[in-house]
């Protein structure tokens, strides 16, 4: 109760400020709308439909594209943390591939994928990969050699200490890399479609920007990306707590 | 070697009893290091009765641990032969195979899962029904004392509860040769003399071999039907001395003269293969 008093209260603060700077500053809305502004147009844009249809599009994007670098990369990492060979074969191509910038790279995989939901998905899941294949990696390194000999002394197979071993005293380390993933799959997304798509929030964006001059309306997508990314963030932690903290307590 | 008296009941006879014979012969395992390879156990011939307590005893580095790893196969010797049993079951050992039970110096419980599952844990790395582990592992726990604490984690136990549930874990396979690697040394004295005397206990109950690692002669003389004493790298036998002690003996065996010749013998091969100085044998740990 008292947590969710000192986040309302940090929230009005934050409203509280901006409406003060558009006040002593007179910026016009067209540069920085007042909260109150930005409040009545995402009424409208929720009322007409326009907001969910947009955000629909963005939420199915980060959802499969989350999921997919996330499963490729756990795999990738616990293939990278066994085998000191696929470490040194694989990871120049990783690292490369984290080092090209995404803005560079979507409209490639645009062309190369056919510019639809899959090429989008693809964006997406590339920029969440690199930060859960490393962090699975380095906790699949981490785990205690001695509970490895053990299991070995009990006759566990290697597919045994992977899963039965490895992975789970990888968890809290890999949710590490889940955490800071899943906010990226939110980049991803809107530069996934920035590359080209017709719809989603990066879109609308766009459209209130270079279309409409429609500032307002960029705060109300910016605000809903905002959403998104602190919602799946929370519910990264959610599953976290539930699979590991009670565990251990 | 034989003590000169007599003791006072016979110490309980290991031919035909329970258990698993043990025979090393020319066992040699090296390490490679930085430096070359460092040889840890060399020609090492080692015969250990069906049915006995052993204990093993020896300066640090005199490959004791290595001695412990190639009974139990995690480490295949670069020479020689391990043999486990006798006649037609005589094979060499194999990992996971519920022949060995093994504890470690450190229990080495799994910190996610509970006492009973750690306990369990041979059993359902074997695909046992859950039913049959849950079972098997309360009665371990009860074995050990520890039945009330099945469903706390380990970061919830004290060392000596946690050292309890590593040798349910070791036992619940009721395995016919039990491998204890130094398992109380990172207890306080009082609780490893309740420890030694329940392990006593345990094996007068429930006969079987045992091959014990100690660094304290008056643990190994309370504990071992015979004590091998391990020379400097690169280890071998350097003597067997036979303890001929009625059981269950108590904690306290000073003031026996029987105990004081055997001390003496063991702390005098000790001071043989090993400069003084550098002896990190202790009677309490």
């Amino acid at each position: 109760m008292r947590r969710l008093g000192a986040s309302l209260l940090s929230l009005a603060a934050f409203l509280g400020a901006w409406k003060v700077l558009t006040v002593l500053t007179g910026t016009p809305d067209y540069i920085l709308p007042a909260p109150e502004v930005v409040a009545e147009r995402g009424w409208r844009a929720i009322q007409s439909g326009v907001l969910w249809r947009h955000t629909a599009v963005t939420l199915g994007e980060v959802v499969l594209g989350f999921t997919a670098g996330a499963v490729a990369a756990v795999v990738t990492g616990t293939a990278l943390g066994k085998s000191v060979v696929i470490e040194r074969v694989l990871s120049p191509y990783i690292v490369a591939a984290q080092a090209v910038p995404i803005l560079a790279l979507a409209p490639l995989l645009d062309i190369w994928f056919g510019g639809g939901l899959l090429a989008r998905v693809l964006i997406c899941a590339l920029i969440v990969f690199f930060p859960i294949a490393i962090a699975t990696m380095v906790g699949i390194r981490s785990t205690d050699p001695l509970l490895v000999e053990l299991f070995r002394s009990l006759g566990a197979t290697r597919g045994q200490i992977t899963t039965r071993l490895e992975i789970p005293s990888a968890l809290p380390v890999i949710f590490g890399g889940l955490r800071v993933g899943v906010t990226l799959a939110v980049i991803g997304a809107v530069v996934a479609e920035w590359a080209g798509a017709s719809i989603g929030l990066g879109v609308l964006i766009n459209i209130a920007d270079q279309g409409l001059f429609d500032t307002p309306l960029m705060f109300v997508a910016l605000t809903t990306l905002a959403i998104i990314g602190l919602a799946f963030y929370s519910l990264v932690v959610l599953v976290e707590r539930r699979l590991i903290h009670t565990a251990l307590r | 070697m034989t003590t000169s008296t007599e003791p006072l009941r016979p110490a309980p006879s290991y031919t035909g009893a329970p258990g698993l014979a043990v025979r090393l012969d020319g066992v040699r395992v090296s390490f490679p290091t930085p430096d070359g390879r460092l040889v840890a156990l060399d020609n090492l011939l080692l015969d250990v009765p069906a049915g006995s307590f052993s204990v093993v005893i020896g300066p640090n580095g005199s490959g004791k641990s290595t001695l412990l790893r190639v009974v139990a196969g995690l480490l295949t010797p670069e020479a020689g032969r391990v043999i486990l049993g006798s006649g037609a079951g005589a094979s060499p050992p194999r990992a996971g195979d519920g022949r060995v039970g093994l504890t470690f110096q450190q229990p080495r419980l799994v910190p996610w899962l509970t006492t009973l599952e750690n306990v369990a844990l041979p059993l359902s790395l074997a695909g046992a029904p859950s039913a049959e582990q849950h079972a098997r592992a309360e009665a371990a726990l009860e074995q050990v004392g520890l039945a009330e604490a099945a469903q706390l984690r380990p970061p919830n136990l004290s060392g000596g509860m946690a050292q309890r549930a590593g040798l349910a874990r070791a036992l619940i396979q009721d395995p016919p040769l039990l491998i204890l690697d130094e398992p109380f040394s990172a207890l306080d004295a009082l609780t490893r003399e309740a420890f030694d005397g329940e392990l006593e206990r345990l094996w007068l109950e429930r006969p079987r071999t045992i091959i014990l690692v100690t660094h304290a002669v008056g643990e190994a003389i309370r504990l071992a039907d015979r004590i091998v004493v391990m020379t400097a790298r690169p280890g071998t036998v350097a003597r067997e001395v036979e303890v001929e002690l009625p059981r269950p003996r108590p904690a306290d065996l000073t003031g026996d003269p029987r105990v004081a010749e055997i001390g003496r013998v063991v702390r005098e091969t000790l001071a043989q293969v090993h400069p003084p100085e550098l002896a990190p044998w202790t009677d309490s740990p």
